[in-house]
């Protein structure tokens, strides 16, 4: 009797001491719980700097450029919207000016076939992998996430290799017997890194999605006169339906401001809204455009991100927004 | 040396068949059950020499059917039962489909089946899990087979309707599964099966996940549906109790055949092996040694000798006897033949559950229906054992 009594005593010591620190009161924690104070460290950090950021951002895009260089001028100013669309010619007159607009389309483009296609690949992988013991289906999400242990831009001069005019790809060409192509420096390229960038990111959520599928679904709705196709459009698909979704965030944004492929693989020709945004704050030293772009972006996403999670809730489905 | 049932004089001998084949009441007609099912007619259900043998993890070979025969006859409600691993659910899974065959056929009336598709098979099933589409209402997931034959609208819609009436749900059409109760879910899972009409319903377990109040409410249901519809029913189980109670034939496997085949009397009275005596019900297991006599074979029980079958029904040798608790009476000592030593007593509210030592060490359960008075039931006191004649059976040790 004495052991468990001397131990809820140390608890109940332990609790005190909880309570009396100053900062208000919370509530009695129980065995394995942790108080709100072990969390405010995290909190602070998520806070500053991750928030922190983006306020700075949204503050300075309704600032001023200064005459010469980089850097703000602490005065309001919606010019950095205005310049997004218009501009302004050496008479003084305002034209509608669709060359940044172009440049979200590009992205809108180059991020919807990544999207399209790494969901495409991921599907049949994703349920491929979920017929395998779990020993096995562990080795696999395993090779799915290699690609995170190296740093991005390794890899995607890994790709400048591959692609280059006496690159991998290149030799396999002239060895089926036809003539080498510049594969490199083209939106082709760009697409191809993309695609190879963020695969990993659709398939884990439809795999997470579709881990521990019922397989009996599949073979009642076999039963029930459904064809092997019908059964998975009508049963397996809506099972992955909400892993999908997550994969369409996790895909479409990242690579709508995607920087990286654009840079190497596209050569610079392919100006996504990414290099865009990172050339206002180098060669164009326009800060507060630069943070205008950033700002649209954030809202593009917010809306896109709000639409999504009101549709997965219509249709019921669980849909997670990170891995 | 196979199955005597030297107990009821009227059953045929069933003696000196091929132990690998089944066994029992297809030879052996079970005595009161007014439809008696014969041999599978225009659209029975037929499985002939089913074989399956699936490899093991360490890499042994498991005969999950090891040459299956079996007849289920037109609107039958026929019960495969068995312990977990006994081949039960193969066999159902091969006749839906599910899992192909190593070797034999399966057919229904003259049509052969094993070798269509799933969705091809005119039988449809009730899975264990239920195995209801999470994303469909109730409405949509008894319609789906429906639009998979690509049924016009309006006969969707009165098929669904009569199927949600046929299982009182008519209230909740456009709920999800997962806002059923387990017990609705069943029904569910029932009802989509019974819309595509087959001819063949295959049951997988379909009451084990329910509560055994929702159970036996269920297998109430089930036999009316299955009266009200005409439905060949196949059902697997591996509680006795429900087997006995549904069944108008069981079928109880053993080692991926069939150990015995026939009504619920059969299994219960006239049981074939000590698997069978052993896994129905409760019994005793005596150990005897069997003479033949100018009236019959004897055994012996306690040292007294039981009369156990009909002039020229056996050959003398040791045996085994099976007794259920419920077939013995305890009698005052002064009046019995045969004495033991009461050791056990427990109440049990509808019987008391007793336990006898008798004088060669044997022991022997004993139901004792109420009245329960008389007083000569007490712990440690002697008792006299009466064993009704013909109701001590000779099994086989399989």
């Amino acid at each position: 009797m004495t052991g468990p009594v001397s131990a809820g005593g140390g608890a109940k010591r332990g609790l005190g001491r909880l309570r009396r620190r100053p900062g208000g009161r919370r509530g009695p924690v129980r065995p394995g719980q942790l108080g709100v104070a072990f969390a405010t460290p995290a909190i602070l950090v998520g806070l500053v700097f991750t928030l922190g950021p983006v306020i700075v951002i949204a503050v300075f895009s309704f600032l001023s450029q200064p005459e010469t260089g980089g850097g703000v001028v602490y005065q309001f100013s919606a010019e950095a919207y205005r310049h997004f669309l218009f501009q302004e010619d050496f008479v003084g007159n305002t034209n509608l000016d669709l060359r940044y607009l172009r440049s979200f389309g590009l992205s809108a483009f180059q991020a919807l076939a990544t999207t399209a296609v790494c969901i495409g690949l991921a599907f049949p992988i994703a349920l491929w992998m979920t017929t395998k013991t779990s020993r096995v289906q562990n080795l696999l999400v395993l090779v799915v996430t290699i690609p995170f242990w190296t740093n991005l831009l390794v890899r995607t001069y890994a790709w400048i290799l591959l692609l280059s005019d006496r690159g991998a790809a290149n030799a396999v060409l002239e060895a089926v017997g036809l003539a080498p192509r510049q594969l490199l420096y083209n939106s082709g390229a760009t697409l191809v890194g993309l695609i190879y960038t963020f695969l990993p990111f659709a398939i884990l959520p439809i795999y997470s999605a579709l881990a521990g599928f019922d397989f009996s679904l599949a073979e009642a709705a076999y039963d029930l006169g459904a064809r092997k196709s019908g059964v998975i459009r009508r049963v397996i698909w809506p099972a992955a339906a909400g892993g999908v979704m997550s994969a369409v965030a996790l895909c479409f944004v990242p690579a709508f401001g995607a920087f990286v492929q654009p840079v190497l693989l596209g050569g610079g020709k392919v100006l996504m809204v990414g290099n865009l945004i990172a050339a206002q704050y180098g060669e164009a030293r326009n800060w507060p455009f630069g943070a205008a772009l950033s700002v649209i972006i954030l809202v593009l996403t917010l809306l896109g991100a709000f639409a999504l999670l009101r549709l997965a809730k219509r249709s019921s489905q669980k849909v997670s927004l990170a891995i | 040396m196979a199955a005597v049932d030297l107990g009821n004089p009227a059953a045929p001998r069933s003696v000196d068949r091929a132990p690998a084949g089944p066994v029992g009441g297809e030879l052996a007609p079970g005595a009161g059950k007014p439809a008696k099912p014969g041999p599978a007619g225009e659209a029975g259900l037929s499985v002939t020499g089913a074989h399956k043998t699936f490899r093991s993890a360490e890499g042994g070979e498991v005969h999950a059917l090891d040459g299956v025969s079996l007849d289920v006859a037109l609107g039958e409600f026929y019960v495969l039962l068995g312990p977990s691993g006994c081949g039960k659910t193969t066999l159902l899974r091969a006749i839906a489909g599910l899992e192909p065959l190593d070797g034999g056929e399966i057919y229904l009336g003259d049509e052969r089946i094993d070798l269509l598709a799933p969705h091809k098979r005119p039988d449809n099933t009730v899975f264990q899990s239920y195995a209801l589409f999470p994303h469909l209402s109730v409405w949509e997931n008894i319609a789906f087979g429906l639009k998979m034959e690509k049924l016009p609208k309006a006969a969707i819609a009165a098929r669904v309707e009569a199927m949600l009436a046929l299982v009182h749900l008519s209230e909740v059409p456009s709920r999800r599964p997962s806002q059923l109760s387990g017990g609705q879910q069943q029904r569910v899972a029932l009802a989509r099966a019974l819309a595509k009409q087959p001819a063949v319903l295959l049951l997988d377990e379909p009451l084990s996940a329910l509560d055994l109040k929702l159970r036996r409410g269920m297998q109430g249901e089930l036999k009316r549906i299955q009266r009200e519809t005409g439905i060949t029913f196949v059902f697997v189980t591996h509680d006795q109790e429900e087997a006995l109670s549904m069944g108008d034939r069981i079928a109880v496997f053993k080692d991926g055949r069939p150990a015995q085949i026939g009504t619920p009397e059969d299994i219960y009275e006239r049981p074939v092996s000590r698997f069978v005596a052993d896994f129905i019900g409760d019994t005793n297991f005596l150990e005897t040694e069997l003479t033949v006599r100018a009236d019959g074979l004897v055994g012996a029980i306690g040292g007294l000798a039981v009369p156990v079958g009909s002039p020229g029904a056996g050959a003398a040798g040791p045996a085994t006897l099976a007794i259920r608790p419920e077939n013995i009476v305890l009698t005052d000592p002064a009046e019995a033949e045969l004495r033991g030593r009461l050791v056990e007593l427990t109440y049990m509210g509808t019987d008391l559950r007793c336990a006898v030592e008798l004088p060669d060490g044997q022991r022997l359960r004993v139901r004792v229906p109420p009245p329960f008075g008389g007083g000569h039931l007490a712990p440690g006191g002697e008792v006299g054992v009466v064993v009704a004649p013909g109701l001590a059976k000779v099994v086989v040790d399989s």
